[in-house]
C-alpha cells in the first residue's frame, strides 16, 4: 500500500449491539467495513434508526464496536491509551448549536480544547486564528459567543475543533437547526475544509447537501446498502424511497422530466444544474423574444 | 369582536426581555397576525427573528406586555383568564421535544397530559392510541422504553403526546428538523390531514421553506421582530429580493423557475411544488 492511499479511518466487520432495558438485545449496526482516506469528504444518509449517528460516534470512540475494529490511523478505538490521539486527530461537531459552545467569548471557546492539551501561548494564539479564519469568523474574537447567530455558533463549534488540528471532522445533522444562509455558511465551510485536505463525514437528512460530497454512503438497518460518487448513488431514486430516502428535488425532476420529455436527459443535483439540462435540451426559440435581443 | 372563524389574533404585540433592567432586548416590534379555523399558518424568519418569542404568547406562555393576544376568545391580558385551559386547547410542541420525553415507556409518556386532566383509564387508553396513530407510530410501541426509540420515533411520541390532549389549535416549533425524508413527508401529511378535521389550526415555525409550501395555506416573515411580508406561500416567495436580503431562500421549484425566467423561458415563477414546476417545464417542451 502506498502512502497516500494509506486510510485515516478503517472500521472492519463492525456490530454494535445495545440492550434496552427490557427488550430484546437492539442490533443498531450489523457487519460495517468502510474506509475513509485522507482529505476524503463524505456523506452518511440513512432513514432514522438506520445507524448513522451510531456509526459517526464510533469513528472517534465515542462509542466501541460490540465485534469487529475500528482504526484511526494505526490506533484501535478500543485500546484507551490512544484515546486522546484518536480524538484530536477527529474531531466533532454535533446538531444543537447551544450544546457545545464552552466559553463566553469566541476566541476563548476556540482556546479551549487546546489550552487544556497544554498548548503553549503564542502557538495558542496563532491556531485560533487560524481556526477563525478557516470557518469565517476571523474578525469576531471577542464577541460574546452567545450572541452569535446559530450558523456562527456551529461555525465557531467547527473552528473548536479545528484547533485541535484534527485530520478529519464528524458532522452531525450540523445544518439541520440552522436557517438557509448560516446552513449555506456552514455547507461552504465544509468545503473549505475539504479543499484544504482535511477528511469531513457529514451525516445528513438533506440530500442537497449530501450531493455536495464526493462518496454518498448509504444506511439501512445498520448495513451500508449503498454507496458511490452522488450522481451514481443518487440515480438510483426508486431504491433510495424504498429505504425511507428521496434524491436531491432538482435530480427528482430531471428524473420524471425524462420519463416525459424524450429530448431530456442527464442527472443534475443542484437547481443550475437543472436549468442548464432543460436549457440546453430546448430550442432556442422557446425564449421570449425581448430577451433573445438583450443576449 | 373577534371573528368567529378566527382563532387567534394577534395585534400590535411588543416584548422586551429583561423589560426594566439596563439589559433590555427588545424581540417583538408590534406584531399582529391572525390565524383562523382550518389554516395553516406559516413563520419564517432567520435565526433571532423571533419567532419563538411570538409561538410562546400563543398559548400563554408569556403575557403580552403591550398589544393584545386573543385566543379562542379569551384576551390574554385578562388577569381573569384561564392559562391552564388555553394551554389544553392550543398545544405547543418545542424544537426538539424529544429532549423531553421523561416516562420509562412511550405509552406512559404519551398518556401522561390525558392522565393529568384526569380521563378515565378507557378514555387515555382511546386518546393515546389515536394520537399514536395520528403520527405513524403503531400502538404497539406504547410498551417500547423511549431510551430506545430512534431519534424520528421520539420526535412523534413528543408530538403524540401534545395531540393526545386533542388541542384546537397546534404550534409547532421546526417539527420536521432532524427527520428522514419519508419521515418529513409522512408527518407533513399527518399534520395537514388533522388540521383539516374540525376547528383546527396548524401554526408551524420553521426554516424549511419546502415544509411551507407543502402545509402552509398562510405565510408570515419575520425579521427582526417585525413582520416584513406575508400573504399566501405562493405569493410571498416571489419577494426573492427580500427573502435573501434576510437570510432565507425560496423553495427548489421557484429557484428553478426563476433561473429559466432569467434565462428568457416564459415561464411563471408562482410555483409552489417540483410538481407544478414540472408542468411549467413540460409545457415548454410542448410547444
Amino acid at each position: 500500500m502506498t502512502e497516500a492511499a494509506q486510510p485515516l479511518i478503517r472500521a472492519e466487520g463492525l456490530y454494535y449491539t445495545y440492550v434496552g432495558g427490557t427488550r430484546e438485545p437492539v442490533a443498531a449496526l450489523r457487519g460495517i467495513d468502510l474506509c475513509l482516506l485522507p482529505g476524503e469528504y463524505v456523506a452518511i444518509v440513512g432513514a432514522n434508526g438506520s445507524g448513522k449517528s451510531t456509526l459517526l460516534r464510533h469513528l472517534n470512540a465515542l462509542l466501541l464496536p460490540t465485534s469487529g475494529q475500528v482504526w484511526v490511523y494505526y490506533w484501535n478505538t478500543r485500546d484507551a491509551a490512544h484515546l486522546r490521539s484518536i480524538r484530536s486527530t477527529v474531531g466533532m461537531v454535533f446538531q444543537v448549536p447551544d450544546a457545545q459552545i464552552v466559553a463566553s467569548t469566541v476566541e476563548e471557546d476556540v482556546a479551549f480544547g487546546p489550552e487544556n492539551l497544554g498548548v503553549p501561548c503564542s502557538e495558542l494564539r496563532s491556531r485560533v486564528q487560524e481556526a477563525l479564519d478557516c470557518v469565517g469568523l476571523g474578525g469576531l474574537e471577542q464577541r460574546a459567543s452567545h450572541l452569535l447567530s446559530a450558523g456562527q455558533k456551529q461555525r465557531l463549534a467547527i473552528a473548536a475543533a479545528l484547533a485541535m488540528r484534527p485530520r478529519c471532522i464528524l458532522l452531525d445533522e450540523a445544518t439541520a437547526l440552522l436557517d438557509p444562509l448560516g446552513r449555506s455558511q456552514v455547507l461552504s465551510t465544509m468545503q473549505t475544509l475539504s479543499r484544504q485536505g482535511l477528511a469531513v463525514v457529514t451525516v445528513t437528512h438533506d440530500m442537497l447537501e449530501a450531493a455536495l460530497a464526493q462518496r454518498v454512503i448509504v444506511l439501512h438497518e445498520g448495513q451500508i446498502a449503498l454507496q458511490g460518487d452522488p450522481h451514481s448513488v443518487f440515480s438510483q431514486e426508486a431504491l433510495l424511497l424504498e429505504l425511507g430516502l428521496e434524491v436531491p428535488a432538482p435530480t427528482h425532476m430531471a428524473h420524471a422530466l425524462a420519463r416525459r420529455v424524450p429530448a431530456f436527459s442527464g442527472l443534475p443535483l443542484t437547481v443550475s444544474e437543472l436549468v442548464q439540462a432543460v436549457a440546453s435540451a430546448l430550442p432556442s426559440d422557446r425564449r421570449l423574444p425581448q430577451c433573445r435581443t438583450v443576449s | 369582536m373577534t371573528k368567529a372563524s378566527t382563532l387567534i389574533r394577534v395585534r400590535d404585540l411588543e416584548h422586551t426581555y429583561l423589560l426594566g433592567t439596563p439589559l433590555e432586548v427588545k424581540s417583538l416590534h408590534g406584531v399582529s397576525l391572525d390565524v383562523s379555523a382550518g389554516s395553516t399558518v406559516g413563520i419564517v424568519g432567520p435565526t433571532g427573528s423571533g419567532k419563538s418569542t411570538l409561538l410562546q404568547h400563543l398559548n400563554g406562555l408569556f403575557r403580552p406586555q403591550k398589544g393584545e393576544v386573543h385566543v379562542l376568545g379569551a384576551s390574554l391580558s385578562d388577569p381573569a383568564v384561564n392559562l391552564r385551559e388555553i394551554r389544553r386547547r392550543v398545544g405547543l410542541v418545542f424544537q426538539n421535544p424529544e429532549d423531553q420525553l421523561f416516562e420509562q415507556f412511550a405509552g406512559d409518556d404519551a398518556a401522561f397530559g390525558p392522565r393529568a386532566l384526569g380521563l378515565s383509564q378507557d378514555e387515555v387508553r382511546a386518546r393515546v392510541r389515536w394520537a399514536m396513530e395520528a403520527v405513524g407510530l403503531p400502538f404497539e410501541y406504547k410498551d417500547r422504553l423511549t431510551a430506545e426509540l430512534s431519534q424520528g420515533e421520539r420526535r412523534r411520541l413528543a408530538l403524540a403526546g401534545v395531540l393526545a390532549l386533542q388541542p384546537q389549535v397546534l404550534v409547532l416549533d421546526e417539527p420536521t428538523a432532524g427527520l428522514d425524508p419519508q419521515g418529513r413527508h409522512n408527518l407533513l401529511h399527518r399534520l395537514a390531514s388533522w388540521a383539516a378535521q374540525g376547528s383546527r389550526a396548524i401554526v408551524l415555525a420553521t426554516h424549511n421553506m419546502e415544509d411551507i409550501a407543502r402545509l402552509a395555506t398562510y405565510l408570515y416573515v419575520m425579521v427582526r421582530g417585525r413582520i416584513v411580508l406575508h400573504g399566501p406561500p405562493r405569493e410571498v416567495f416571489q419577494n426573492a429580493d427580500v427573502l435573501l436580503e434576510n437570510a432565507l431562500a425560496e423553495p427548489v421549484a421557484v429557484q428553478v423557475m426563476q433561473q429559466l425566467r432569467q434565462r428568457g423561458f416564459p415561464v411563471r415563477t408562482d410555483v409552489l411544488t417540483p410538481d407544478e414546476a414540472l408542468q411549467q417545464i413540460e409545457a415548454l417542451f410542448d410547444v
